[in-house]
């Protein structure tokens, strides 16, 4: 199981924006009347975007009582899911994989990168404060491997010369390209490919 | 090797673009009306008839799981839940039907919707595939837009909504039960079965649930005819499937072959080979993490389908083959999976929640040739205590590998860890056995 620590700094009031809102209320009704619990992953979602990517404990509160459920029972799903960010982390949050099917293609240069060009420990703020790091488990896009996420974009078949440019980049505000950094578009072979052939040249 | 027109997922590399005309220019959502014209009987026979198993790792017979569904629908709805909770290290498949081939999948839940009652029907995408669930949500505004879901989803008078529900990062959600408290709102924790989600599933409602690459060849089968596809494959493991191999091989990629393709021709042909040669290759995980790993003499033969890989102590699980070659340590190769069980576990269970730290941390001491020989029976007992003891099947997956990884490396672990117990004097020993040797000043 993961531990999660919750910020010890937090804001007294948390409340959606009207977008947002109006977001929630539409989300709520994607489910059964009266099950409006189940929105309560989508909201904590909303929540953490628009809490410069971390989740208060206001908002729990909030979000508790926009969809008449225990205080508690938000406060558990929370906490269980490693998605929701309990504490500050960076303006630009990467998540680097290191499983061993990223692990086995040099998912761990990519972390010496990050510890350099970051920060020495995993959800530390960067010197100028816009980036943390994190090493998370599989991402789902083992093909592509190594790979990171920043914020919601992968940043595919990575190398760790590119990662030091995008996070040069990063570092003067500017999003690098997502996708593959060997210009792959997809999960193909690169270069060998022997199906669909057709397709290709059609 | 399946030839070209015999592929499903024509645009798994994306030649043609993802959108809805490409799609029905690819055949998609033709006769969709006329497949359900023909009733539930037929389509579930059909579905039987192709002998199409489960894509997500266990391989249970599709046809029959939709036969399970309640024929009338009494006083609770049904639900149609697609688990699109892909988190299984090695496979990253359902991500690309999910940006690629959506309308194979939304067609797919049309009518499996259909064939077993259902007007709702929820896509739980795991929340690191934000984009992905962006361009699912794409199609699906796409073909509400064109008359093919919602009232009269395409001509065939039949009221269909589809919903998508992001997960936020847990590995246990793809667990079928836990995946339906996800949707509840709730920690995922594995429910005790039975009973079954087909009777008693979303809301206390009968539910079926099905892996995305299942539901997307569902339509595919159903124009070609159940015998097309039972014919690809052999009995019981019939048609086609896509394979993801990754690891050390020169040409990482995602593939559709034919069910039973041998596992050398896949690293071979498709993926450019073993980095450094065949000769260099030193072990392969045939299907996803979760399933023990097969030593280079079997690599030479097995073929790639469900039963072959159980003869071979294995599982095809979800196809997701990791290639592991001599440059690399094999122990920590198998630690960082131990590690990766370790962080999923829910901690409902205490074998499993225990149990995989346990694994970790002996594995890691391994790895740095810190353990006792005696050890490593221990570490087989510790698995045996998990795998079975457990409300799902996640003690099984935590424990195979390193059932795999001593069963057949027993010799190299011993070798880099040959001492006896550091600890002869007869202290009082913590009851955490495996961790007293950390503290080397009880040495």
């Amino acid at each position: 199981m993961a531990v999660k620590k919750i910020s010890k700094i937090q804001p007294e009031k948390f409340e959606f924006n009207k977008k947002n809102k109006e977001t929630a209320d539409s989300i709520i009704k994607n489910y059964p009347s009266g099950k409006q619990q189940s929105a309560v992953m989508a909201l904590l979602y909303l929540a953490q975007k628009q809490n410069d990517n971390w989740i208060p404990l206001s908002a729990m509160k909030y979000i508790a009582k926009f969809l008449d459920m225990p205080y508690i029972k938000v406060y558990e799903v929370a906490t269980f899911y490693s998605m929701y960010n309990l504490t500050p982390v960076g303006k630009y949050f990467f998540q680097v994989c290191t499983t061993t099917p990223c692990m086995l293609r040099g998912a761990y240069n990519l972390v010496d990168v990050c510890k350099r060009k970051i920060s020495e420990k995993e959800n530390c703020l960067s010197e100028d404060g816009k980036t943390s790091w994190l090493e998370v488990e599989c991402l789902g896009a083992c093909v592509n491997a190594p790979m990171l996420q920043l914020n919601e974009d992968y940043y595919e078949d990575l190398d760790p010369i590119k990662l030091e440019q995008i996070i040069e980049k990063i570092s003067n505000d500017e999003i690098p390209q997502p996708g593959s950094y060997r210009g792959r578009l997809s999960s193909e072979p690169e270069n060998t490919r022997k199906t669909l052939i057709g397709n290709k040249n059609a | 090797m399946l030839e070209d027109k015999d592929r499903i997922f024509q645009n798994l590399y994306n030649d043609f673009g993802a959108d809805l005309i490409s799609a029905k220019q690819r055949g998609d959502w033709k006769d969709t009306k006329e497949i359900c014209g023909r009733g539930r009987e037929w389509i579930i026979n059909e579905i039987k008839i192709s002998e199409l198993r489960g894509r997500g790792g266990a391989g249970f017979p599709t046809g029959l799981k939709w036969s399970f569904a309640p024929k009338e629908v009494g006083s609770r709805p049904h639900y149609l839940v697609i688990n699109a909770d892909e988190s299984e290290p090695g496979t990253c498949k359902d991500r690309d039907i999910l940006r690629f081939e959506p309308h194979k999948l939304i067609e797919g839940c049309l009518i499996a919707s259909y064939a077993v009652n259902a007007h709702k029907c929820y896509i739980y995408i795991r929340g690191e595939y934000f984009n992905e669930g962006q361009k699912l949500q794409t199609a699906i505004n796409e073909a509400y837009k064109d008359g093919l879901l919602g009232k009269n989803s395409a001509g065939t008078d039949w009221e269909l909504d589809i919903y998508i529900h992001y997960g936020a990062g847990a590995y246990i959600c793809g667990e079928e039960t836990a995946l339906l408290e996800s949707i509840e709102g709730k920690k995922g924790q594995p429910r005790l079965k039975p009973p079954f989600p087909a009777l008693v599933g979303l809301y206390g409602c009968p539910t079926i649930i099905n892996n995305v690459e299942t539901i997307s060849v569902v339509p595919t089968i159903l124009r070609r005819g159940g015998k097309w596809f039972s014919s690809l494959g052999r009995p019981k493991n019939t048609g086609s499937k896509i394979y993801c191999i990754s690891g050390n091989v020169n040409n990482p990629c995602n593939v559709e072959e034919e069910m039973g393709i041998p596992l050398k021709e896949l690293i071979e042909k498709h993926a450019g080979g073993v980095i450094g040669g065949w000769d260099n290759l030193k072990a392969v995980i045939p299907g996803g993490s979760s399933m023990p790993l097969l030593p280079k003499e079997t690599c030479e033969t097995i073929k790639m389908d469900f039963d072959a890989c159980v003869e071979n102590k294995t599982g095809l699980g979800t196809a997701g083959i990791v290639v592991i070659n001599k440059d690399q340590d094999i122990i920590k190769c198998m630690a960082r999976i131990a590690r990766f069980y370790k962080h999923e576990s829910c901690g409902q269970c205490t074998p499993c929640r225990e149990g995989s730290g346990w694994m970790w941390r002996m594995l890691e001491r391994m790895a740095k040739g810190e353990a006792t020989r005696d050890e490593v029976d221990m570490l087989l007992d510790v698995t045996k205590q998990i795998e079975g003891h457990t409300i799902c099947a996640f003690g099984e997956g935590s424990s195979w590998p390193v059932q795999g990884l001593i069963r057949n490396f027993k010799d190299e672990i011993i070798e880099r860890n040959k001492f006896d117990p550091i600890v002869k004097k007869q202290k009082d020993i913590p009851y955490l056995v495996d961790q007293h040797l950390l503290e080397k000043e009880n040495a």
